[in-house]
């Protein structure tokens, strides 16, 4: 079973369908016990940093998330998910985040007005190496993105995946041992991006 | 390769009537084209990048939104869509992103009673509110310096808005994206309002989606390049089999306009 992490951070609706489409068992949950037991878990999100840190306070989940990563469970980060994985954020003043991968998370700041913040719609990913949740997809794929903010890891080997806006060039996959994290979101990227969950949900956790 | 590119958005528009794509030229003479379902399957599998539809009847009719449609489309798609009409309130707007939607275009509620763009915006993210806008063609440049006055209830009514002056006053209020579709263009798929689309496009931080008037990609190609819109809405061109999506994108790639090309 793969549990769906809800921390009152988005809906998720889109995320349990592409799951459902694909004939995979997830199930949404909130409860510790659940993601300690899950075989994967995915990490969604959208919203703000601080008030996603707040809920899983809360909810008492970053526990949970820090023990699954830890003993190698398979783990799929997505949008706000991805970027809270991250050590801190320049959201909300500055906010101190889970920090499951060294790194930080900061505000796009174009010179030029045509560049809108947030970036909405379908942008490229340049895979930086090979992973096995991105079998078979074809390099330079389109995925569908909403965000202001975007992932900075620290160290190179984290970055899976790269796509440029706004004047820079952004970590939009992550990837780390039984990690990985997407800045966009696979379940509104169309048959590509239910590949990625495809993928995701045979994957062992091993690069 | 080489840099990456947010690419311009092609989004088919499904006017719906008891589950029923409906096309007609300034909301009269409504057709039947087909199932709504099925239809937005089919631009879905052909490489669409979105979807918009609207329950035309339902404001008129003042009843609620088919929500039982919007989950079948949420089973059947795995690609935004944003839906319109018959909505009335933060209520409404939670039970459709919650069966599966990713926007919610609000068009004369939001002129009616601006705060709900405020709310929903709030409640669910800028992301999940468009602003819809039906402006008309006005000549009195001391009343509309924009040239252009907001119409509602399905361009019957008038009112008194400029349409540069309201599309900036929903961005502050914390719209995520605006829809501009012309009035006077709309069914007429003899190319976009370009000069308004731009007008707006440039004056505000948010994305701006042409809309009305599109009946061959270089009437696209137009409202990405001169008029500066980030998506373009179309309807009759592809509903009557003229053209195809991957035909549209072939044309607006080869135009050199960034396109996505993978689905």
């Amino acid at each position: 079973m793969i549990a769906i992490v809800d921390y009152k951070a988005g809906n998720l609706t889109s995320v349990r369908l592409a799951f459902e489409a694909l004939g995979i068992p997830a199930r949404v949950t909130d409860r510790s016990a659940d993601i300690l037991a899950a075989d994967r878990v995915v990490f969604p999100g959208v919203g703000a940093a601080g008030s996603a840190m707040r809920n899983l306070s809360e909810l008492d989940l970053a526990g949970a998330l820090r023990e699954v990563v830890r003993r190698g469970t398979p783990f799929l980060g997505i949008c706000l998910g991805t970027q809270i994985i991250l050590g801190r954020s320049e959201e909300d003043g500055g906010v101190e985040t889970i920090g499951l991968i060294p790194g930080a998370v900061r505000l796009f700041r174009p010179e030029s007005p045509v560049d809108k913040v947030p970036q909405i719609g379908w942008n490229a990913v340049r895979l930086r190496r090979k992973h096995p949740v991105f079998a078979g997809i074809e390099d330079g794929s389109e995925f569908y993105f909403v965000h202001s903010y975007y992932p900075c890891p620290d160290n190179a080997p984290d970055v899976v995946g790269v796509t440029d806006y706004a004047g820079v060039e952004f970590a939009s996959v992550i990837g780390r041992g039984n990690l990985v994290a997407t800045q966009f979101h696979p379940e509104k990227s169309g048959r590509i991006g239910l590949r990625i969950f495809r993928n995701f949900s045979e994957w062992d956790g091993r690069c | 390769m080489g840099r990456t590119m947010l690419t311009k958005r092609i989004i088919p528009c499904l006017d719906v009537r008891d589950k029923k794509v409906t096309k007609g030229v300034k909301f009269q003479n409504n057709v039947v084209l087909g199932d709504a379902v099925a239809l937005a399957s089919r631009y879905y599998e052909e490489g669409c990048d979105e979807l918009v539809f609207y329950d035309i009847t339902a404001s008129a009719e003042r009843r609620p939104i088919d929500i039982e449609m919007v989950r079948e489309v949420a089973r059947a798609i795995h690609i935004p869509f944003a839906v319109g009409g018959g909505i009335s309130n933060l209520e409404d707007m939670s039970r459709v992103l919650l069966a599966g939607a990713e926007k919610i275009s609000v068009n004369s509620l939001a002129v009616l009673d601006p705060r709900i763009i405020a709310e929903g915006s709030r409640a669910f993210g800028a992301q999940c509110i468009v602003l819809g806008m039906d402006p008309v063609r006005a000549e009195d440049p001391v009343r509309f310096p924009s040239g252009y006055e907001i119409t509602i209830r399905g361009f019957r009514e008038r009112t008194g808005l400029d349409a540069l002056e309201w599309a900036k006053r929903a961005e502050g209020l914390g719209a995520g994206e605006i829809v501009v579709n012309s009035v006077d263009a709309d069914g007429t798929r003899g190319g976009y309002e370009i000069r308004l689309t731009r007008l707006i496009a440039e004056n505000v931080r948010i994305p701006v989606v042409a809309s009305g008037g599109a009946g061959n990609p270089a009437h696209l190609a137009a409202a990405f390049r001169e008029g500066k819109a980030d998506a373009a809405i179309i309807a009759g061109m592809i509903h009557t089999g003229e053209y195809t999506i991957p035909a549209i994108k072939e044309e607006l790639a080869a135009a050199g306009i960034p396109i996505r090309r993978t689905w």
